[in-house]
């Protein structure tokens, strides 16, 4: 019997363990997931050479020595970082079935997620107030641009996050919910690497 | 057969041997130290050593968060192809066209 289950598994692919076969024995929506996170490295690789090319160009407007506030963007950076840490709890207390604890980290992780964009938004309120605007040079350009494609980013990952808790908490998600939090936390600490890059070729050397 | 129909199971089993909590919280202390030593650089002069420590660091902290927090170190070989193959062509784009313009001369 065991022969005839096992045959059968080849036949028509393996069990993920998520109540689903793929012909690969891997879950479809992790290696969506995977691809996704690889093709979003080309878009923002796109975005940080164009930075990199554009830093120096500023003929008029505030210098970014001027207006930038490393103490401030630190502490957004310590706290996106953190909230990788928190997203891990998410996931290990999803795969625990832990589902209080679950929705508790996922808030958290969402609070600190907004906290960053809140700063940010601070942050580009007060370079425009010092006359940094998006058409000032071609540095500012591309700075709006690099910053405010990751902000928007993180930005859905607050959306995501909170999605999922109120799904969770209502019950109605359909399939493996340890995998859905894995995913999305697969999203959250792609954000976080790509602003890891953006705080050090950005903020600390300077143009 | 038994033996084989579980094995199978476990290998492909995407909840990956993850992180325990409390590897986590160390992880992201080394990772809050390494941003400060970042940050430090703003204020104290490294000299010939800045740009190396910051690049050092920033890679550092961006394998670590790939392979823990993401845990694609545990993961298959598959899901890794994906993710580098993208983070490569990311690399390779940005140095030609950083090259292109000149950007290194």
């Amino acid at each position: 019997m065991d022969d005839v289950a096992v045959l059968a598994n080849h036949d028509t692919g393996h069990d993920t363990g998520h109540g689903h076969s793929t012909s690969t024995g891997l879950s479809n929506n992790k290696m969506a997931m995977w691809l996704f996170l690889g093709s979003e490295c080309l878009l923002f690789g796109g975005l940080i050479s164009t930075y990199m090319l554009y830093r120096g160009r500023i003929t008029q407007g505030p210098r970014p020595s001027q207006i930038f506030d490393i103490p401030f963007t630190s502490v957004s950076s310590f706290v996106l970082l953190m909230s990788s840490l928190t997203m891990v709890l998410a996931v290990t207390s999803a795969q625990r079935k832990d589902n209080e604890r679950t929705k508790l980290w996922l808030t958290i992780t969402a609070l600190l997620g907004a906290t960053f964009v809140g700063g940010q938004v601070y942050e580009f309120t007060a370079f425009y107030n010092e006359g940094l605007g998006f058409t000032t040079n071609l540095f500012s350009s591309s700075f709006y641009t690099l910053t405010g494609f990751h902000g928007v980013h993180v930005t859905i990952g607050v959306i995501m996050l909170l999605s999922l808790r109120g799904v969770i908490s209502a019950n109605k998600d359909t399939g493996d919910r340890a995998e859905v939090v894995e995913l999305i936390g697969l999203y959250w600490h792609f954000v976080d690497i790509v602003w890891i890059i953006i705080f050090t070729l950005v903020y600390l050397i300077p143009a | 057969m038994n033996a084989t129909a579980t094995d199978t199971h476990e290998q492909h089993d995407s909840h990956a041997p993850g992180l325990s909590d409390a590897t986590a919280i160390k992880i992201a202390l080394i990772l809050a130290a390494m941003t400060a030593l970042e940050v430090s650089t703003y204020y104290v002069d490294f000299g010939a050593f800045f740009m190396p420590v910051l690049m050092v660091l920033m890679v550092v902290k961006f394998f670590t968060v790939v392979s823990y927090f993401m845990h694609l170190k545990f993961e298959h070989q598959m899901f890794k192809l994906l993710f580098y193959t993208g983070l490569g062509l990311a690399l390779f784009v940005y140095f030609v066209a950083l090259a292109t313009f000149k950007f290194f001369s």
